[in-house]
């Protein structure tokens, strides 16, 4: 029983891990970079929502605010690439890399002076309740980012493969002056894209913030999901989720089986195992192209 | 305008140009040699740090500037050389053969550890060696019984030959060694610049694909920079242990790998100047704001965040503004002088470019 337990609350965690995920897989599709920033999207979404729903700021109705820090925050995403990440257009990776390093810097400091630095929690309807199957207890925030975890990874992936917008993002990371010849308008694509994963983040920083409290440093739960956009393979929307998962169970079994100092290591020690011997994830993208 | 007529290759590879660039470095060598009898010691610690952050600076430059592989697990490697000095120390081993054994066995651990991540390129290097740096943090913690695990360690006295440099009661000594070290340092990097091996790194920077053509070895080489990368920042870290007086898991944490990154692209990325021109700032950014802050809002009023959050804005702005850093502006300003009134403003100007996918390859 104690291991069901252990793997259900891992599922959650790993939900969190896998909708962070989910963003920096988006824009890597979309545009072959990587948002190192995107833990401080979700920070920065779910202090807006915070901002617009607690009693001692906006008091407004949680389910009028979650949609409107959502689109606060798409709208967030599309500036931020239209102003700063388009100038660095046809860029090598590594410049958005550091770009995006130190916009995380910047993000955390604002997201400080704005809500300052005390761990708050949103005042939420999802985090009321536990649901008890059996003997395992599991909190409605748990279920509810369970859910939207998986129906967000169905759509994002519908969206990707079946619509026209989808598509020509695709197309636009492959290669961005053959999807200019298409006719594609690169540059904008990159924007939506980008405002797609800040609404990502933000849906992300609803539901973590309604299971625990956050501060301007939970955007360093980041770096966890890197581990599962890796071991996912990077561009692939499925394998965010799994990798999320797979992360996200392994670390309470670690918390409980191994020696203390050793459990904290377990994620890492994955990612670069993965790395190592399977360097482009378990769900690898990478084709060899023949001439 | 100076125009160089060169007649032969020993000519072409001279560390110094012609004889004004040699004045104006032995120049400011003799400065460096005479500020202890210039500055107090509160300045002088602040320029050791300085040179310190440099040598560190001159490491990743060497792996990133030059040969184009992104690390973000520095900090990693500048723990290992200062843990690797102080034990052997510790151990009874001279300071004379310690610290550069330290920095030699940072090396090798850079070596061992680059093999299987050097297979990586772009984003999977920079995530593995962001691993590598959260991974550091723990490792100290589990190895105690060496490491001191949290408690930290304690960097006995300097001792060369009888001769005895300690950070706080003889800062000017220890600014001698430091600069000793960030001379040798910088020497062997350029001396690196001018052989086959600067060559191939360059190479593999600007392409793989045409440095395989031209006969390097991809992977190889990609080994040697790490390892020869590594060696450099263990030494900045060695002294790194000294300067800050103890150390434990927490000093060398990510913070501080991603500021070796920043540091050397506000420098100006592939420039030795550029180590030396972002260690400046990353010195002495903490004290100028510490000042402003205390002149606009008053003493006593903590702003957590502050120095991080300024340090980025900077970043993005040259980034976005001036990508070649501030190596990079005054070589703009330099030329606009010697060529005026002929200088033009698209001299400068990048070449457009498209990316493409690394996942069809």
């Amino acid at each position: 029983m104690e291991v069901l337990q252990l793997l259900v609350s891992g599922l959650a965690n790993g939900c969190v891990y896998g909708l962070i995920a989910l963003g920096f897989v988006l824009i890597y599709k979309a545009t072959e970079a990587v948002n190192f920033a995107q833990g401080d999207f979700m920070m920065i979404g779910a202090f807006v929502s915070l901002g617009l729903t607690n009693a001692e700021y906006m008091d407004l109705p949680f389910w009028i605010a979650a949609p409107l820090a959502i689109s606060i925050m798409a709208v967030f995403g599309y500036l931020l690439d239209l102003f700063v990440l388009r100038h660095l257009f046809g860029q090598s990776q590594t410049a958005v890399v550091i770009l995006t390093i130190a916009m995380g810097f910047v993000l955390r400091f604002v997201a400080g002076l704005i809500w300052g630095h005390e761990p708050q929690t949103l005042e939420s309807p999802l985090a009321l309740g536990d649901l008890h199957l059996g003997s395992v207890v599991l909190g409605m925030a748990d279920v509810a980012i369970i859910i939207v975890t998986f129906l967000m990874t169905f759509f994002l992936y519908q969206f990707f493969q079946r619509t026209k917008l989808g598509l020509a993002m695709q197309a636009a990371s492959q290669n961005q002056m053959a999807a200019y010849f298409m006719g594609i308008p690169v540059k904008r694509v990159q924007g939506l894209v980008w405002g797609l994963s800040g609404a990502t983040a933000a849906v992300a920083g609803i539901l973590f913030a309604s299971k625990g409290a956050i501060d301007p440093n939970a955007g360093l739960l980041g770096i966890k999901a890197f581990a599962a956009a890796v071991i996912g393979g990077f561009g692939s929307l499925p394998g965010a989720l799994a990798g999320g998962l797979i992360v996200g169970v392994i670390e309470p079994f670690a918390a409980r089986y191994l020696a203390a100092g050793y459990s904290q290591i377990a994620p890492y020690a994955l990612l670069l195992a993965v790395l190592v011997f399977r360097p482009h994830g378990l769900f690898s993208q990478v084709r060899v192209k023949k001439v | 305008m100076r125009i160089h007529f060169k007649t032969s290759y020993a000519h072409d590879i001279r560390l110094f140009p012609d004889r004004w660039t040699l004045s104006i470095y032995g120049t400011l060598l003799l400065l460096a040699f005479a500020l202890p009898y210039l500055l107090d010691e509160f300045f002088l610690g602040e320029v050791t740090n300085v040179l310190i952050w440099a040598i560190a600076g001159l490491g990743l430059m060497l792996l990133t500037g030059q040969t184009g592989q992104a690390s973000l697990g520095h900090a990693a490697f500048l723990a290992i050389g200062c843990y690797a000095n102080t034990i052997l120390i510790e151990q009874g081993v001279p300071f004379i053969i310690a610290f550069p054994l330290a920095g030699v066995l940072t090396g090798v651990i850079g070596v061992i550890i680059a093999i299987p991540v050097l297979r990586l390129h772009g984003i999977y290097l920079a995530i593995a060696t962001i691993a590598l740096s959260v991974l550091a943090d723990d490792i100290i913690v589990l190895t105690e019984p060496w490491s001191g695990g949290v408690s930290g360690k304690f960097p006995e006295m300097i001792t060369i030959f009888g001769f005895e440099i300690e950070r706080w009661s003889m800062p000017s000594r220890f600014y001698y060694l430091v600069l000793v070290v960030t001379i040798i340092c910088t020497l062997f990097y350029r001396n690196l610049l001018r052989s086959p091996l600067g060559r191939a790194f360059a190479a593999v920077r600007d392409s793989e694909v045409s440095a395989t053509a031209m006969g390097v070895h991809i992977a190889r080489t990609k080994g040697k920079a790490f390892g020869l990368s590594c060696m450099i920042t263990g030494w900045a870290g060695a002294l790194m242990g000294y300067y800050a007086g103890t150390f434990n898991n927490e000093t060398f944490s990510l913070v501080i790998s991603i500021t070796l990154l920043m540091m050397i692209v506000i420098g100006g990325l592939g420039s030795i100047h550029g180590a030396f021109f972002g260690a400046v700032v990353v010195a002495f950014l903490p004290q100028a704001l510490s000042i402003l802050k205390d002149n606009v809002v008053g003493s006593g009023v903590a702003i957590p965040g502050l120095e991080t959050g300024v340090f980025g804005m900077i970043l993005i702005l040259f980034i976005l503004f001036e990508p070649m850093g501030i190596y990079g502006r005054w070589l703009k300003i330099r030329t606009w002088f010697e060529l005026f009134p002929f200088a033009r403003k698209d001299m400068f100007r990048r070449q457009k470019s498209y990316l493409k996918t690394e996942r069809l390859r």
